[in-house]
């Protein structure tokens, strides 16, 4: 237990400091909501309306965009070795890695986001459900990218690929992330409905995510 | 002969080339009965002749999914028992559901536009066809990015397992989803009950089609076995030539 304590300590000493990269999801967040204006029209009434939809696929691309780093930096520097020979279970230590990982770039992208629905013009109440659905569907996407990250992580274009497999699997999640956050501002559904769904989703990726990525880099890296 | 004899790449490769031939020619057969029936189906009442792309649409949708079936024990194969043959019907399975999937959509296109007034709507079907496109499509660039064959037959192995497991999820969310968005949907792909004048070319077509994907899929298998002991052959000799 302490060898996993260990190694969640030390993902996140290295995503916060120098080289890390852990604020750079947030940065590419701001640029992608603040970039949706542009194409759409400063229209505010139609910002607002889809406004949970912007920040939900920007959140999406932007947890997309950390996953090369998640095992490729220790394939890199060998430590993955070094994980695969420990005695502790490889599925644990993947999900070990994958909270710190969604500690780093998954919340800081939570935190955001009612930040950013200012921008949009969403009301506190939608702000609120915004917020409430990225904390339950993040870590499900850092999961399910989980998997991506273990299949490519030995191959030269790694991260085009990890896009290309990933994506079509987070289809469930962005559609109930922002059904539930439509469902608390317009209805006409309750809030529950589509968010305990979300959360089923996150608690199922939790289990499947780390199991899959361990075959993966078991089968990947003999 | 016990279906572990099948296991060896020669055994394989010789009895696929006695059966292959008879496969073909059931294949063409079935095809030609099934083309004059459907071709001699009465027009339905509404449809009018368009009701006859069902018969090229719906087979390939069965395929379409049939082919992740195939890929997903063929998956199970790999990784628990490390079959030899697994690695070879995987990789022969996954070009061919994509083609599948690509003719069902475009066959359901050709039929929207008339009877619907436009190619494409995001109704659910249509969107969780379109997704297990996708995922086709992610399995062939995953096959076609890592370069040693086995390892890539078990990056696609665990890929096609995550992608079973997912496949029903994405069917039932995007089902929701299209339901939310339109209430009462008319655009229901054929009616509750099938005529028998239509049902019986229907069947005989699944069948034509299941008789081609057989006759495909063991011919592409063949195709993999050989290049891979080409690839091995010119490994050999390139190491031959730098000692």
């Amino acid at each position: 237990m302490t060898a996993l304590a260990a190694l969640f300590v030390r993902d996140l000493k290295l995503s916060v400091r120098l080289g890390g990269g852990a604020l750079m999801g947030v940065l590419f967040f701001l640029i992608v909501v603040t970039l949706m204006p542009f194409a759409i029209g400063p229209d505010l009434a139609l910002l607002a309306r889809i406004g949970p939809a912007i920040l939900w696929l920007g959140a999406l691309l932007a947890s997309l965009l950390a996953l090369d780093r998640l095992i490729a930096s220790d394939y890199e520097d060998g430590s993955l070795d070094l994980i695969l020979m420990a005695p502790a279970p490889l599925e644990l230590a993947l999900a070990a890695k994958a909270i710190a990982h969604w500690l780093t770039t998954g919340l800081p992208l939570v935190i955001a986001a009612p930040l950013l629905g200012f921008l949009l013009n969403l009301d506190p109440a939608a702000t609120g459900a915004v917020a409430l659905t990225l904390l339950a569907g993040t870590p499900a996407l850092t999961f399910i990218g989980l998997i991506g990250a273990a299949l490519t992580v030995a191959l030269r274009r790694g991260g085009l690929l990890i896009a290309v497999l990933v994506l079509p699997l987070t289809v469930p999640v962005l559609i109930f992330g922002v059904a539930a956050s439509n469902a608390a501002i317009v209805g006409p559904l309750p809030f529950g409905t589509p968010f305990t769904i979300l959360c089923a989703l996150a608690l199922m990726s939790a289990v499947v995510g780390p199991f899959a990525a361990a075959a993966a880099l078991r089968h990947g890296l003999e | 002969m016990p279906l572990i004899d099948l296991a060896n790449p020669t055994r394989f490769l010789a009895l696929s080339h006695r059966l292959l031939p008879w496969f073909a020619a059931a294949t063409a057969a079935a095809f030609a009965s099934g083309i004059y029936l459907a071709v001699s189906a009465p027009d339905d009442y509404q449809q009018g002749a368009t009701v006859k792309i069902m018969f090229v649409h719906v087979p390939a949708a069965w395929l379409a999914m049939g082919c992740w079936t195939v890929m997903t024990i063929a998956a199970l194969g790999t990784l628990v028992w490390r079959h030899p043959l697994a690695d070879v019907a995987a990789r022969a399975a996954a070009p061919l559901g994509a083609a599948f999937t690509a003719m069902c959509l475009i066959t359901g296109m050709l039929w929207g536009r008339p009877m619907w007034g436009t190619y494409w709507v995001w109704d659910g079907r249509l969107t969780s066809v379109l997704v297990l496109f996708l995922m086709y499509l992610g399995v062939l660039a995953l096959w076609r990015t890592v370069e040693d064959p086995s390892r890539a037959a078990r990056a696609a192995a665990v890929l096609t397992l995550v992608g079973a497991i997912n496949l029903p999820i994405i069917k039932f969310s995007v089902d929701w989803w299209a339901t939310l968005h339109q209430p009462a949907s008319v655009l229901r792909l054929g009616g509750p009950t099938i005529h028998s004048s239509l049902l019986t070319p229907l069947l005989v077509m699944a069948l034509a089609f299941l008789l081609l994907f057989v006759t495909l899929h063991l011919a592409a298998m063949r195709n993999e076995i050989m290049r891979r002991r080409v690839r091995t052959m010119l490994m050999l000799q390139a190491e031959a030539a730098g000692h």
